[in-house]
């Protein structure tokens, strides 16, 4: 089990997607996976090793690394990748559903299963909309957690055991920054595709229906 | 999901691209991935453990680090590999475009379709020409202006291709100026100088294709406009043969050169 369960994921959704839903599954896995993979998780490998604090105290480096990192970056990254995704999970499965109802019938009941009309439609809007949402979500947690997308050099420590404040210097930061920032740039463009989308979608059916009704006016 | 899965992407592009293009894909992967998964990653694999300083200061390593490798090099290659193969999606992404709309027209029964069945479509290699031409022409564009910044993105942060042996660190918290020890500066330099060639030669293959693009358009804007001049009926003709003879070219080439399965 691994990153390659995902993007059979995301393959399978992309049959059923529009132009835009086919470039967000693009992004997704060449920006965000694969810079993921290739580049960022090795940024992180030895981040506790090389966590290192301005004393002799044993215990203190310990506990300053897990009160100012409680969750890894690297994880929360991984965590809204497979979050973010997730949704789509909604249209592959109401689609499976469509052509299981369809054997049990023995016989055709919809256009197309894979056609995006009706129930299908309602899925994937709300696939969309949660896929917006985790995004949102995650970039909050992220800004929180962390107070900003800052990677400071030094962070000043006093919880005990540390004696008094105490220096502590974190590994690789400046890389670790633009990672971050690479991040969040991604995750905003993944929103904006997603928000055009919806609109495309929301705009496209009852503009349909409204050039129809007129036509048939006219005639 | 690794760099196999950039490869069988791009391996699709491969079947549109020009002579040219096929050999700048097998540059890529030969002498840009492969080397870089095989061979550079283990010799940066150890880059911070080994990376000393003359002082037993806490956090002046660290420091001293950050300072002089603001992000390491093999980090900057994968982002430069991801940037520049990118373009090329913009092209399977029209080409997957057109195969829709003529199995589309298929489906309809258009009588203009000259398909048999849908695996013919599927399988049909597209000549790169009217719309699909101006993309091809952009990927490469963009291909070009990508590797261009990240060569002077490495020029300037690291102060030419060089690894030094010894660097010199008065970061805070060092106490004075500190002597920092780089491990495996030379071998770090051969590989280094190594990606800077292989990125050169990607360049000047791209502005090839490039010029070779441009010089096609307009040599056969030039012969269209002197065949509506002279011979109504025989520009199409020629167009065929010229489509014929790129196609064996490419044919032939597909042969010679590594090509990879779309």
């Amino acid at each position: 089990m691994s990153w390659g369960f995902l993007c059979d994921l995301l393959s399978g959704v992309n049959k059923y997607s529009t132009g835009i839903g086919r470039i967000w599954v693009a992004v997704v896995f060449i920006f965000r996976l694969l810079v993921y993979i290739a580049a960022a998780e090795n940024i992180w490998k030895y981040e506790h090793d090389e966590f290192e604090c301005n004393i002799e105290q044993p215990g203190c480096e310990n506990v300053c690394f897990d009160h100012f990192f409680p969750v890894s970056h690297i994880r929360l990254w991984a965590l809204q990748l497979i979050v973010v995704s997730a949704p789509s999970l909604l249209v592959v499965f109401h689609v499976t559903y469509r052509e299981n109802r369809e054997k049990h019938h023995n016989q055709k009941l919809y256009r197309s299963p894979g056609q995006r009309d009706g129930g299908l439609l309602c899925t994937y809007l709300i696939s969309l909309i949660l896929k917006t949402a985790f995004e949102v979500v995650f970039l909050v947690l992220f800004y929180k957690l962390y107070n900003g997308f800052k990677v400071p050099r030094l962070v000043k420590c006093d919880v005990r055991p540390c004696p008094n404040t105490v220096d502590c210097y974190i590994s690789k930061p400046t890389e670790k920054m633009i990672f971050l920032y690479f991040l969040v740039a991604t995750s905003c463009l993944c929103i904006v595709l997603n928000l055009s989308e919806l609109s495309y979608l929301i705009f496209k059916y009852p503009l349909k229906r409204y050039l129809k009704r007129h036509n048939k006016k006219h005639q | 999901m690794d760099w196999g899965a950039l490869q069988t992407i791009l391996g699709g592009v491969n079947k549109h691209s020009t002579s040219i293009g096929k050999i700048w894909l097998t540059v890529l992967f030969i002498f840009r991935i492969m080397i870089l998964v095989v061979a550079a990653e283990k010799v940066w694999g150890d880059e911070q453990d080994d990376f000393i300083c003359n002082t037993l200061q806490p956090g002046c390593k660290n420091v001293c680090y950050d300072h002089f490798f603001p992000i390491s090099h093999i980090r900057l290659w994968a982002l430069q590999l991801i940037f520049v193969s990118t373009p090329a999606l913009l092209v399977a992404m029209h080409v997957a475009y057109r195969r829709h709309e003529k199995k589309r027209q298929f489906r309809k029964g258009d009588q203009k379709c000259e398909y048999r069945d849908i695996e013919e479509i599927r399988r049909q290699r597209f000549h790169i020409d009217g719309s699909l031409w101006w993309t091809y022409t952009s990927s490469i564009f963009f291909r070009l202006v990508f590797e261009a910044v990240f060569m002077y993105a490495f020029y300037f942060m690291y102060d030419g291709f060089r690894m030094p042996r010894l660097m010199k660190c008065n970061a805070w918290p060092c106490p004075n100026t500190v002597d920092c020890f780089v491990s495996r500066p030379t071998e770090k330099t051969v590989f280094t100088i190594f990606m800077i060639a292989v990125s050169s030669i990607c360049i000047l293959l791209n502005v090839a294709e490039l010029c070779y693009l441009l010089a096609k358009f307009f040599l056969r804007r030039s012969k269209k406009a002197g065949n509506a001049k002279h011979h109504p009926n025989h520009e199409n003709k020629e167009e065929t043969k010229q489509n014929e003879m790129n196609e064996l070219i490419s044919d032939s080439c597909q042969n010679t050169v590594i090509g990879f399965t779309s």
